[in-house]
Parts: structure tokens; sequence; C-alpha cells
């Protein structure tokens, strides 16, 4: 079976168990919407300046969903040793990894089509700039998370306080990749300023970091 | 495989010659060097400042070139050249972002700004303090050094990166008006106490290290006797 094949049926097992279980979708959707009406409480945008803030709410919700996301990525191999079964596949471990990531995009592309919307009904707001290079930015700043999260995620699997080094771990490292899909969707929402720039930040960001992560992954798992 | 873990002379030189640096950069940064014009005896605290980021970032960068060694040949050594340097350089970090705000509160009106020197080492020593994390998180774990190894590749990797977007990012706002910076020339007198006082510091970094880098090793050695012992007890009760 080739690479892609075999990520691809990593994609489809994952997205057939959530079909199955649902274990992970509803909790998760369900928690990025309640940051989403909690910092509604807190404000509401009224100038162009608070407009600009929004877009951080948005990218919050994201990263808490994603976190809890990529927390269940390698936990649902662990039922019945999985993990060890599909290492012993003559599958490559970075395969698995590809597989894996693109599983944990779909999923917060998920949770993005239900609460992008909801956003801009609850902060009041439109897309003035370009939406179609928004979309771009969700897509390269969802990857820019999932594939260090995915990476991270696998590695802290079996340690004991997993759901708190995850975020400890990804946090700091998607520094950047946060300010540019911040920035991006504030420039996407006002309508003013350059996206284009953070667009290339962020594919800077994605290119070095998925071949980082896909020439150390097999380093990092053979031992888990 | 009994080693005793005394210090080796050349050791004990070093801190020698580090306290002689020590005092003479306290001389530099607080007699010799002039007061500055602007911003007076507030300045002095540059030279520990400066000094304190420059040697965080030779510890760092001698924390990426471990961890590369570490994955390339598995020895714990490198593992623990790796440990070390990273929670060395976080104290100079440490030392750097406590006198920045020191120095930037008299001179700047302010203790912080998202400036993209300020806020990129910031975030460097954030993720060093997660390196340090995920060591103390996963210590029981049999592959925690090769994970490790791998998140100090990460981190180090960030930092251009963050540097990067973080320029981007501040052109896009208006900053505050940052005044006087060093770039405009300094005198003789302050580049010499600049000079002195971040040798000073290198020298105590490698004194630190390693003091650091043998505790590592009798940590290991401690292990292994250890399991030794427990070895030792299970023959014997069988």
């Amino acid at each position: 079976m080739s690479y892609w094949t075999t990520a691809m049926r990593i994609v489809a097992k994952d997205l057939l168990s959530e079909a199955r279980t649902r274990e992970m979708t509803n909790a998760v959707l369900f928690f990025a919407l309640l940051v989403l009406v909690l910092f509604s409480f807190s404000f509401q945008p009224a100038s162009d300046e608070e407009r600009r803030l929004a877009s951080g709410v948005l990218w919050i919700a994201f990263l808490f969903a994603g976190v809890s996301v990529l927390d269940r990525s390698f936990l649902r191999e662990r039922v019945n040793d999985c993990l060890d079964a599909l290492r012993l596949t003559p599958a490559s471990a970075s395969a698995l990894f590809l597989g894996k990531c693109v599983a944990n995009v779909l999923f917060l592309l998920l949770a993005a089509v239900i609460l992008v919307p909801l956003f801009l009904v609850f902060f009041d707001l439109s897309f003035r700039g370009d939406v179609g290079a928004w979309l771009l930015v969700l897509g390269l700043g969802m990857w820019a998370l999932v594939v260090n999260g995915t990476f991270f995620a696998a590695m802290t699997t079996n340690v004991r306080s997993r759901e708190l080094l995850l975020p400890l771990l990804l946090l700091p490292i998607s520094v950047p990749a946060l300010i540019a899909v911040v920035e991006a969707t504030a420039v996407a929402l006002l309508g003013e300023g350059a996206m284009r720039v953070w667009i290339q930040v962020l594919i800077a960001f994605d290119a070095i970091y998925t071949t980082l992560a896909l020439l150390l992954f097999e380093t990092v798992v053979e031992g888990t | 495989m009994r080693s005793e873990w005394t210090f080796p002379r050349w050791w004990f030189g070093l801190v020698g010659i580090t306290a002689v640096a020590l005092v003479l950069g306290v001389l530099h940064a607080l007699w010799f060097a002039p007061t500055e014009r602007t911003m007076g005896t507030v300045q002095r605290i540059f030279y520990y400042h400066v000094s304190s980021a420059w040697t965080a970032f030779v510890a760092f960068f001698l924390n990426f070139l471990a961890c590369i060694a570490y994955l390339k040949t598995r020895r714990p050594k490198w593992d623990a050249v790796a440990v070390s340097a990273a929670e060395v350089g976080v104290v100079f970090g440490t030392v750097n972002l406590i006198t920045g705000p020191i120095w930037a509160k008299p001179v700047w009106g302010i203790w912080w700004t998202w400036d993209a020197r300020l806020t990129s080492t910031l975030v460097m020593w954030l993720l060093y303090v997660s390196y340090l994390l995920l060591r103390q998180f996963a210590a029981e774990q049999p592959s925690q050094r090769v994970w490790a190894a791998a998140f100090g590749i990460f981190a180090f990797v960030d930092v251009p990166i963050v540097y990067l977007s973080i320029r981007l990012w501040r052109t896009q706002h208006p900053g505050p008006v940052i005044a006087g910076g060093e770039q405009s020339g300094i005198d003789p007198r302050m580049f010499l106490a600049l000079h002195v006082c971040f040798l000073a510091f290198l020298l105590l970094f490698v004194v630190l290290f390693y003091w650091r880098y043998r505790l590592e090793g009798q940590r290991a050695e401690l292990a292994e006797l250890r399991a030794r012992l427990h070895r030792l007890h299970l023959e014997r009760s069988v």
C-alpha cells in the first residue's frame, strides 16, 4: 500500500470511529461554543479596535477545541493497545502521523463550520475583507496547530498529567502561528490591511514544522 | 565502576577566575563606565541585562546542539549536556527578563512593550521552561530523553520564526517610542564594561553548567546503584 493510501486509511479509520462513538465531537463543539458565549458576555465589539480583539476570541475558542481534539487523538488508540497494533503493521510511522494530522484537521474544520457563523452572530460581525483568502488562513492555521499538537500528543499519551502537559508544550511553540492567524482574521473582518504577509508566515511555519515532525515522529514513538 | 565525584582541579581554578571577573564586571559597570547622558545611572543595568541575554542565547544554542547530538548518538552524556544548558539558560534568561523592565520603566516610561526583541525573548524563555516541564512531567517515561531532544529542536527552530512574526506584527501597530537605543554607538569604556560583564557571565555559565552536568551524572549513577542494590536484594531473597 502506498504511503498516501496508508495515511488516508488512518483518516478513514479515525473518522469512522468518531462517527460511531461521537465521544469527542459533541463535547468539543459544546466546549468551544461555551467559550464563545462566555467571551461575548465579557465584551461586545463596538469599535474597529474591539473588532480586532474579537478575532482573538475566535482563535482562543479554536485553540481550546484543538487541545481537546488532539488530546483524544492518541488516547483513542490506547484502548486495547490499538497503537501497538498500528505500529506492528508495515505502515510507516510518518504515514500514521500524517493520517492522524489530517483527521484532526478535519475535526477542527468541522468545529469551524459551526463556530464561525455563531461567532459572526454573537459578536455582530461580518467579513469585510477577502473571505476566500481567509479560508486559506483558516486551513493553514488549523494545520499549524495540529501538526505540532499531534506530534506532542503522541509523545504525551502515556504521561500521567497528559492533559496539562500538551497545552504547555503546544502553546509556546504556536506563538508565531497564533499571531499570524489572529492578525489575518482581523484583516479579513475589518477589510483593511494586508493578509498576504501572514499567509506567508503561516506557510513557512507549516512547512518547517511538518518537515520536522515527519522526520522525528518515527524516533519519538519508537519507545512508547 | 565506582567513581569519585570530586570536582576536577581546573573547575576550582575556573571558579576563582569567574569570581575575579564578576568583581571586575561590577567595577566596570558601576565605576569605570561613564554615566549615560540622558538615561543616567539606571542605564548601568544594561551591562547585566545584555550580558545575561547573550549568555542565555549561548546556553540555548548549546541545548540545541546537544539535542541533535543525543538523537544521533543516543549517548546519555548529550542528554545531560542538553538539560544542564537549558536549566542554566533559563536562569540567565530570567535575569535578563527581570533587569529589562527595571531599565525600561524609568527610560521608556513603561515596564513592558510587545516589541520584537522583548517578545521573542519572553517566548524563548517560555519555550525552555516548557522544555524543563516536559522533562519533569515525563521523568519516569522510558523515552523521555528522546522526547526532550525532539522538543528542544522544535523550540530552537521556533525562536527565529517568533522574532520574524513579531517584527511583522509590530510594524502593523503603532508602538511606544523607543528612546535611546544602544545602536547609536557607545563610548569605548561602555563597550569594554559590557564585554567584561559578558565574559564574566559566560564564565559563570560554564561553572554552573559543569556543576549541573556533574549532578546529572551523579543522579544517573545513583539510579544505577539503586537498581543494582535492588537486584542483589532479589537474589538474596530467592
